[in-house]
């Protein structure tokens, strides 16, 4: 059974063909590359990216345009019904904004661009981007974001907190975000927003391989499902 | 006719820039301002058409992300 992705490009994402190398790398199958004006997905998709980038030049907001073009009607309207979305730095700022993940992602604490690899520590090893992690394991992975420092309100952190929906912490400081939250699942496990870049360590010609369970672990539970 | 609408960050949303702006402020050797809050205006040339809930539409769903900003809606007399 084959592995059904797609890697959608804003105009301004530059991480999409790492995305799309890692996809077929892990999985075995080249994604479909959708633009943002498409009105539609490809049908029967079994995980859906967002990647990094600069969409829109970060015109308003990150990720503000992204979240309102034409293409995120339909990613919203699969997310509601089960299928994985993982959405990557800018792609987390999209799905902020399109209000699949609740929070926002504001300029860095420091004002300054952060680029580097950071430590993170895996919160949650059990959801469907998870489970190839352990609980607490710490993995290293590269951050490069000017806006990622995230925001939402205490009830809503105590939420996060209290359901297991912080899938990542930082395990250092990098940008100022509340109670050091690096990546946030939605209510239902499938939709996954982080800052640092799993795509950018899967082989170790990349200088890491921390990222690569990340997209083993939805590889296989699709499959297996 | 012309419209303004004033994004602010809501109170206790840590505003880095503003921070940074205070401190250049200092630099000036200007002393006395208590706190900086940066925020934006977008101006928009509109039709009399354009209704009072558009307008409010547009800054909460696309102007505004209301989850760290606040908006205020002005009608500029000509």
């Amino acid at each position: 059974m084959s592995f059904r992705s797609a890697v959608i490009t804003f105009p301004g994402s530059n991480c999409d063909r790492d995305m799309a190398d890692a996809l077929e790398k892990v999985s075995g199958t080249a994604p479909h590359r959708v633009w943002h004006g498409d009105a539609a997905l490809p049908d029967g998709l079994d995980f859906i990216a967002l990647p990094g980038g600069f969409s829109y030049g970060d015109y308003l907001r990150s990720g503000a345009m992204a979240a309102r073009s034409p293409i995120m009607q339909a990613v919203i309207a699969a997310a509601n019904r089960g299928v994985p979305v993982l959405g990557v730095c800018n792609g987390f700022q999209v799905l902020t904004e399109a209000g699949l993940l609740p929070g926002a992602l504001m300029r860095n604490a420091g004002i300054r661009f952060v680029c580097r690899e950071v430590k993170l520590k895996v919160e949650n090893a059990q959801s469907l981007f998870t489970a190839g992690y352990s609980a607490r394991q710490e993995i290293v992975i590269p951050v490069a974001h000017h806006d990622g420092n995230y925001f939402a309100d205490a009830e809503t952190l105590d939420r996060l907190e209290g359901e297991g929906r912080v899938a990542f912490r930082y395990a250092e400081q990098v940008n100022g975000s509340a109670r050091d939250i690096a990546g946030v699942l939605n209510a239902a496990g499938n939709v996954l927003g982080m800052m640092p870049h799993p795509e950018r360590v899967i082989e170790p010609a990349q200088g890491g391989t921390d990222g690569r369970a990340l997209f083993e672990s939805a590889v296989r539970g699709l499959v297996a499902a | 006719m012309k419209v303004r609408v004033f994004v602010s960050l809501k109170n206790g949303v840590l505003d880095p820039q503003g921070r940074a702006i205070h401190h250049a402020i200092e630099g000036l050797g200007i002393h006395g301002v208590q706190d900086v809050r940066a925020g934006k205006m977008i101006e928009l040339e509109v039709d009399a058409s354009v209704t009072d809930a558009q307008l409010e539409e547009m800054a909460s769903k696309l102007l505004t992300n209301t989850v760290i900003e606040n908006y205020r809606i002005e009608r500029v007399q000509p």
